[in-house]
This record gives C-alpha cells, structure tokens and sequence, in this order.
C-alpha cells in the first residue's frame, strides 16, 4: 500500500506542476512566430522517442552530487537530489512533458484565430483573450493533458529506477513495487498491484473519453486525443 | 486625396496605407488607399481577392500597413511618419468579420458584454439590455450561438460590436447568406442606431444585390486600388474596370478592336473579336485602333424574330439561338451571332414567340447599353 500512495502523490504533485508549467509553454509554441521554434518542439517531444533510461541517466547525472543541479539543490536544501522524492518529482516532470503540452498546444491550435482577432478589436489584453476565449474552450486539452501526465506518471517505470532507486516510502513506486514482487516470486502479490494500475488506468482513460465527449458537444469542436487521427 | 460624398466631416474616417504582400507562389499584392470615409454607410464593393478585408484588417489595426496614416477624426490610430501604432484594443474600431466569430461557449449576452469589460456592473448590464433591444435580440440573451439563427447571431455580431460605442465600424460581408427581407430589416436597424452615433461604417461585399439595396456611397476596389467612387448607379451602372463588370453581373463582356470614332455624334463603331458583327457603342477615351471590352447586360438586349425596321436602336445583330434554359423566373438563352451573347427572357416572352433553339432571331442593343470597360 505504500507504493500506491506513494505513486498517487507522486503523480499528483508531477501533474500540477505540469499544468502550471504546461500552459505558458504551451500557449507559447502555438502562437509564437519565432523561427527557431520547431527546436523547441523537438526538446519538449524528445520524452516519447528516448528510452526511460537514457532520459534517467542523464537526468541522474545532472542531480548527483557533482551534477548542476544537484549542486544547486544542496546548497539551498542542505541535501542531495538523486535518491529523493523531489527528484523523481522532477525526473517525472521531464518524462511526462509532451504528454501535458502536445494536448495543450492543439487545442489551443484549434481555436480559431478569429476569435482571437474579436476579442482584441473588443479590447481584451492578450492575457484576458487567453483566459476567457482560448482556456474554455480548450477544457478538454486542458483535462487531456492532466489525465495522460497523471496515468504516466502512474505507469512510469525505467526513470523511477534510474533516478530514484528503490527506497521503500520514498522512491518505491507502484511498478517497482511489482517487479520487485516478481522478481521474488510472489506472483499473487504482483498480480493484485498490477489489477489496481489496470483498473486506474482504464478508469482514468474512461473519464478523459467521456469529458471529451461532453464538453465538445457543448462547445461543438473537435477533440484531442492521443490516439485520435489528427 | 478623395473624398466620398464631398464634405469633409469632424468624425470621418482617413486612411492613407501602403502595404505590400508577397506571398510564394503567387503575384506580389499591393494595397494602396488613399480615401476618406464620411459618417454613413461606405460600401466597399469589388471582387474577391480585391483587398477590400485587408483594408479594413489594417484600419483595426489586425495587419500592419508598410507606410501611411489612419485617422479616425482627429485621432491618429497609425501614423508611419510619426511612429504611431496604436493596438487593436485601444482604437475604437468595431470589426464584425464574416464569420460573425461570435464566441460559441458565451450566451448571446455574455458575448454582447464582453468588450465592456472595464464598466461598472450597473452600467454594463444597462447598455447591454439596450443594444439588444435595439438589435431585437433581447429574448435570445440566455442563448449559444449554436441555438440562435443565422440572421440573429448576425445581429447579435453588430450588437456586440456597437455596445464598445465605437467610432468607426468596419463589417466584412456580415449579411452573406442571409435572404434579402432579411438583410433589409438588419440594415435597417443598423440605420436607425446610427442616425444618433453618426460613425462611418465601411460595408464590404462583393455582390451586387448588397450594393443596390444598401444605396448610398459605393467604393469600388480591384487589385488593392480604388477603381471608382460615387453612387451605385455612377458606379454599377457604367463600370470602366472589366473585372468590376464581372461582379457588377454584365453577362456579355466582348472583346474587341475600335474600327470607327464619329465624334460628332458621340460614338463609336467596335468591332467584336472573331467575327464581322460591329457595334455601336458611346464614345470612350479610344483611338482607331485600340482593343476594347464592352460590357452589356443579358437583359438589356431586345430580341426580335424577324428583321426590325424603323428603330432608335443603333445595333440590330442577326444570330441563332444555340440554348435556352429556363434559370428561376426567366430564361437564359445563348445567341451565336459569329460571338455569343446571352440574352435573358422572360418565360412568356419564350411563349408567345414561338422560341426555340436553332430558331433565327435578331437583337437589338441601344448604343448606351453598351458599356465600354478598361482592363
């Protein structure tokens, strides 16, 4: 039970941050015309083609002791980073990226740009354009994005290991949990963990379909979803 | 600079722009302006693709012009000498686009209230009930857009944009689609607001029917350029500009070479491209010599079944019929006098002559009907 609670609060805390964090860059690679931009788009996607590994290694490095961050982490908190809850907050963060922005930028994409142009000739700011006209009628991107980065989070296995170890209450997660159940040999017990993540998973999904369903009648769009053709 | 209707007004609206636009793979735009719009309604009328939306993008401040200035009144609202551009937020200039862009997830009210978002509660609600019920919306304020008809989300644009107390307002082709009882009532309403606000409102369409039933100032734009300004008859009724007389609905458009100029009598003799017919046409700014089009409406071309004598009319051309075909409350039908003409009947008229296609026939064009247009 540990492990589950420790992976809701992980997953959590990982898709507040995203959300808080996912919508300025989001709203950013949309509307910006900055020719440099599809560089940006290739390092916000880069998590959906590199192996957990890779991304935990690199992330591991950057927080060991000698690391950037790891440094910088030390002389604020007095601790190190690797090895900690807040590190795999932040590892995860990277990891579930692209899930929290791609819906958010195509959403925001979809809406259109004459809506845009009426509420600035009515004399909205930029800021109360986005708030009152893009955010609503992006509400299932916005609950996309949440629901993915939740679920990943969730599922994520290979850079919770590399990043976090297996430190039970702190960094034993739920899929940890199960391997580590199966590579002892308690197969009743993995199979009760891994239920438990089927049926949020499935749950979770179920929700982001139905909301999507709801909401685009009322507001009569076309959705995002990940596995939609676009 | 000219000025449309002759007074210069307090609240006109002065533009001036140049903008250029290249785009890959097409000709190289541009757009230059130079006009003032007088309180009332300026009708903006020329083909697709003519440059009037860009104007008006420009005067809302939605597209930067390269160089010129624009004035509401006294107001400069961009200024490239002076370095002055001011924001689409901040210059008065109400805008309903074709699309109408009402905000779908908004009722009809909350949609009317959003520019005034700066106002008091009280006074904002006061000037929202009034607008609708000026626009004779006020029943549908609870309502979407989805769940409101065309007509009425169009009124419900031009509330939203008139309750901002604008100083200029620019509508691009608001009433397409709508049937003409319809628009007339709109426009109407859009009269009766604007006999107190007394703003210039820039009317932009590209059809003909508009421009007639709307009446007043007509601006007719081709290539980015003001071809012609004046009433919609000065405009319409004679256009000197080939393509405005495509759009102006002149079903014959011929090309041909001027043979003849009799000065004396204020005309001159075309003849038709590809063929020996030859007609007379009013005299235009023209040497022997010259390639000309001339432009002549379907149903201003008389129709006879034998030879016609004793007429005023000058032209009287021998042809066959090829076609007939029966379009709503008349008949189009196709002559081959060497060119084709179109020549609009009205279904009685088919009747008690007899027509049919092969048949022989002869039309009869007044000199004036024929139009001479430039390029």
């Amino acid at each position: 039970m540990d492990a589950l609670l420790l992976s809701l609060r992980l997953a959590f805390c990982v898709s507040a941050i995203l959300l808080a964090g996912g919508l300025p860059l989001a709203y950013w690679l949309a509307y910006s015309n900055w020719r440099g931009k599809f560089l940006l788009e290739a390092v916000v996607a880069l998590p959906l083609v590199l192996p957990p590994t890779v991304l935990g290694f690199y992330v591991l490095v950057a927080m060991g002791p000698r690391g950037p961050l790891g440094k910088l982490w030390q002389t604020f908190f007095g601790h190190g980073l690797a090895f900690t809850f807040e590190g795999l907050v932040l590892a995860s963060v990277l990891y579930s990226l692209p899930f929290a922005v791609q819906p958010l930028i195509a959403s925001f994409e979809s809406v259109d740009r004459k809506l845009l142009d009426a509420s600035a000739v009515l004399g909205a700011s930029r800021l109360r354009t986005f708030w009152r006209v893009i955010l609503p009628l992006s509400i299932p991107g916005v609950v996309t994005a949440l629901v993915l980065s939740f679920a990943h989070t969730m599922g994520e296995f290979g850079v919770v290991l590399m990043v976090g170890g297996n430190l039970r209450g702190v960094t034993r997660t739920v899929s940890i949990d199960i391997y580590e159940h199966v590579q002892s040999l308690e197969y009743a017990e993995a199979n009760r963990m891994s239920l438990v993540l089927l049926a949020i998973s499935f749950a979770v999904l179920s929700v982001v379909y139905a909301i999507n369903r709801q909401v685009g009648r009322q507001i009569g769009r076309r959705l995002w979803t990940p596995w939609a053709a676009k | 600079m000219d000025t449309v209707g002759g007074e210069v007004n307090a609240s006109a609206l002065t533009v001036c722009v140049q903008l250029q636009r290249t785009r890959v793979g097409s000709v190289p735009f541009l757009l230059d302006v130079s006009l003032q719009f007088p309180p009332g309604i300026n009708i903006l009328f020329g083909p697709s693709g003519a440059g009037k939306s860009t104007l008006l993008d420009c005067i809302a401040g939605l597209v930067r012009p390269d160089a010129g200035r624009i004035a509401a009144g006294e107001e400069a609202l961009f200024d490239s000498q002076a370095g002055v551009n001011r924001p689409p937020q901040t210059r008065g200039v109400a805008y309903v686009f074709q699309t109408l862009a009402l905000f779908p997830h908004l009722s009809a009210e909350e949609n009317v209230a959003y520019g005034l978002d700066g106002l008091p509660h009280e006074q904002r609600s006061a000037r929202v009930e009034e607008i609708l019920k000026a626009f004779r919306v006020d029943k549908l304020r609870a309502r979407k857009p989805a769940e409101i008809s065309g007509g009425e989300r169009q009124r419900i644009a031009l509330a939203r944009s008139l309750v901002t107390q604008p100083s200029v307002l620019l509508l691009d082709e608001p009433l397409t689609g709508l049937d003409a009882e319809l628009k007339a009532a709109i426009v109407d309403d859009l009269r009766a607001w604007n006999a107190s606000w007394r703003i210039p409102i820039l009317y932009v369409t590209h059809t003909r029917e508009e421009v007639d039933a709307l009446g007043e100032r007509v601006i007719a734009m081709d290539h980015g350029r003001v071809i012609s300004t004046g009433t919609p008859l000065e405009v319409l009724e004679a256009p000197r500009h080939k393509r405005l007389a495509q759009a102006a609905g002149f079903e014959n458009l011929l090309g041909g070479t001027v043979v003849d100029l009799r000065e004396a009598d204020g005309v001159m003799r075309v003849r038709l491209n590809e063929s020996r017919c030859e007609i007379e046409v009013p005299l235009g700014y023209a040497a022997v010599g010259d390639r000309v089009h001339v432009a002549i409406r379907a149903g201003d071309i008389l129709l006879a079944t034998s030879q016609p004598h004793d007429l005023s009319a000058r032209n009287v051309i021998e042809g066959k019929i090829t076609t007939m075909e029966p379009r709503g409350t008349l008949v189009r039908a196709r002559v081959d006098c060497g060119v084709e003409f179109v020549v609009h009947l009205t279904p009685g008229a088919v009747r008690s002559l007899d027509l049919a296609e092969g048949d022989r026939v002869w039309l009869v064009l007044k000199t004036h009907s024929c139009h001479l247009v430039e390029e």
